[in-house]
């Protein structure tokens, strides 16, 4: 076991619930970035916690270097807790120009938080990622793969938020 | 009047994207079905006919790069669809997927019949994770009906479609930090040679194509007729996805025959600038593409024209940012987008992207010298000389452009 696993996240259920995606990878190490997606998925805050690297490092005969390369090369996968919603707002050129400076203060506001910080509920984290082709509803978030646009007024970003809980 | 035509986006919202039946309703399967009956390099050389140049950024001849496929010795290849459309303002492969998934399966079926594949696999990127099922189902349909799997429409072909997710990295778009993302790796580009074509995904020769080159190929083959070739200009025929993008009131995704200006996108399809604002700069081919100013409106949509004022087609991808922003406000948004996304592997382009950075600050803050852009100019340079990858190569494209067109924005005060 590693060092610094206090998180007793990986219960029998999420075992089974591991195993399943992994069957469903064919149990392939090949395909890891894709299961480490996958499971990212099914775990409430979104992100890999330790004991979980370890077990699929073991699973899949893979090395745990090669499973944290992973981890922390690719932005969509987290080693740290996230929220139930993550909201992804994007900081790239087309939504910059249309004034995601609005969109980030107005989040900020009503959620009551800083960037890459959660809501005292665990429900929202605000993160700022790049570009998601989502540039013809600009400015826009994405949260659990979804993408909301047009987000200008206070208006809209609320509904948004309302939309999800 | 529209400048607009529908080629290979002629099945736009003309069948049920869910539905195989509906798409062999209205021909679906028919390409596939008369290139079976053709070799591999019959099929190249319509392609090359065509003159299609590859649409994933490269502009490499298309058909030159089937043929060299085809004519690699090995007993297993693999096609490779790179769906990890990145570039900023770039969404015209979402829109492919999303309006005709089935295509695109279609395209890479024949893709794997021209090169002797027997696997072909689309790397998709995250941020389009709401496109799987849809390609996930229009695999299995597509398996159903014997398109894919063994002894495809009874030629003894053999092939089959995995679909692959990235995992949020712009730089898994360059070909060998794709097949290391497929292959279960952090994504950093390989050093070539061997190039994939030779030794690609798992050390198979590999060939990578754009989702729009592998969407074109089904209506290439069945355009008896030759209406492709009636569209464009000589030096660049056909047709082109753009997408358009930035401060525009109309943003989208157009079929635009090569040839109409830009002007006639930008104020036309795209419908003129939000508030009728004056235009600041327009870049071309996402982040990775040069700025010009507007008088390149009246330049045509071509390879060969937009080469002539300094810009490029690139992904296609079209930005058009109004004068409420600054050059030097783009450019550090541009910088910091690099920035990020540099992987770290080589230095010139994990060092020179944080420097130029820190010295674009220095030019917002009005605080730089003649030394300072000179530096600018000789980092950039070595960027794009010794960087590794593409990404490396062409991170400093619209700064040089800038420099050169917006000489007013680095003035020394």
């Amino acid at each position: 076991m590693a060092f610094g696993t206090n998180d007793k996240v990986l219960t029998k259920e999420l075992a089974k619930q591991i195993d399943l995606i992994l069957f469903a990878h064919d149990n392939d190490g090949s395909k890891l970035v894709g299961i480490l997606l996958d499971i990212q998925e099914v775990i409430p805050n979104h992100y890999i916690p330790t004991e979980v690297a370890y077990y699929l490092a073991d699973k899949l005969d893979v090395k745990i270097t090669t499973i944290y390369d992973c981890i922390t090369f690719y932005s969509s996968i987290s080693d740290k807790p996230r929220a139930k919603y993550p909201i992804q707002v994007c900081n790239s050129i087309v939504c910059k120009i249309n004034h995601n400076d609005n969109l980030f203060e107005t989040l900020k506001e009503l959620l009551n938080i800083d960037l890459n910080e959660t809501t005292y509920d665990g429900r929202f984290t605000l993160e700022s990622v790049a570009c998601f082709g989502g540039c013809d509803v600009a400015p826009a978030v994405r949260v659990n793969g979804k993408v909301y646009g047009h987000l200008t007024t206070k208006e809209k970003i609320a509904d948004m938020l309302n939309e999800l809980i | 009047m529209s400048k607009a035509v529908c080629f290979m986006t002629k099945n736009f919202g003309k069948y049920d994207v869910k539905s195989i039946g509906s798409y062999m309703a209205i021909g679906g399967f028919n390409a596939l079905k008369k290139a079976v009956n053709m070799t591999g390099e019959e099929i190249a050389s319509t392609l090359a006919t065509a003159k299609i140049k590859g649409r994933g950024g490269a502009g490499y001849d298309m058909g030159k790069k089937w043929s060299q496929a085809k004519s690699v010795i090995a007993d297993n290849k693999v096609v490779v669809c790179n769906a990890d459309e990145g570039e900023p303002c770039t969404f015209k492969d979402r829109t492919l997927i999303e309006h005709d998934p089935f295509n695109l399966i279609e395209g890479m079926i024949i893709a794997g019949y021209t090169v002797d594949a027997q696997n072909g696999y689309i790397y998709l990127r995250e941020e389009y994770s709401h496109l799987r099922p849809l390609i996930l189902d229009a695999i299995k349909q597509a398996k159903t009906y014997g398109f894919l799997g063994e002894n495809i429409l009874g030629k003894g072909f053999n092939y089959n479609i995995h679909l692959y997710s990235g995992a949020g990295a712009y730089v898994c778009g360059e070909g060998t930090a794709l097949v290391e993302s497929i292959e279960g790796k952090s994504g950093r580009p390989r050093m070539k040679p061997p190039f994939i074509k030779q030794c690609g995904l798992y050390n198979l020769p590999t060939c990578v194509n754009n989702v729009e080159s592998l969407s074109l190929v089904s209506s290439i083959l069945l355009d008896d007729e030759k209406k492709y070739l009636t569209y464009g200009t000589e030096g660049s025929v056909g047709t082109k996805l753009v997408s358009v993008g930035g401060n525009v009131k109309n943003p989208g995704v157009f079929e635009i025959p090569f040839g109409v200006t830009v002007r006639d996108i930008v104020y036309g399809l795209a419908g003129g600038i939000v508030d009728d604002n004056e235009i600041k700069l327009i870049q071309f081919g996402g982040a990775s593409g040069k700025i010009a100013t507007k008088s390149i409106l009246d330049t045509p949509y071509t390879y060969e024209d937009l080469r002539k004022d300094g810009v490029g087609v690139g992904s296609g991808a079209i930005l058009v940012v109004d004068e409420r922003t600054s050059v030097i406000d783009f450019l550090r948004t541009t910088q910091e987008f690099f920035s990020h996304e540099s992987c770290g592997q080589c230095t010139p382009c994990r060092e020179g992207n944080r420097h130029i950075k820190l010295l674009l600050k220095k030019v917002a803050e009005s605080t730089h010298t003649t030394a300072d852009l000179a530096s600018m100019r000789k980092i950039a340079k070595i960027m794009a000389m010794s960087s590794l990858c593409g990404l490396g190569e062409t991170a400093q494209s619209a700064l040089v452009s800038a420099m050169k067109n917006f000489e007013e924005a680095f003035q020394i005060k």
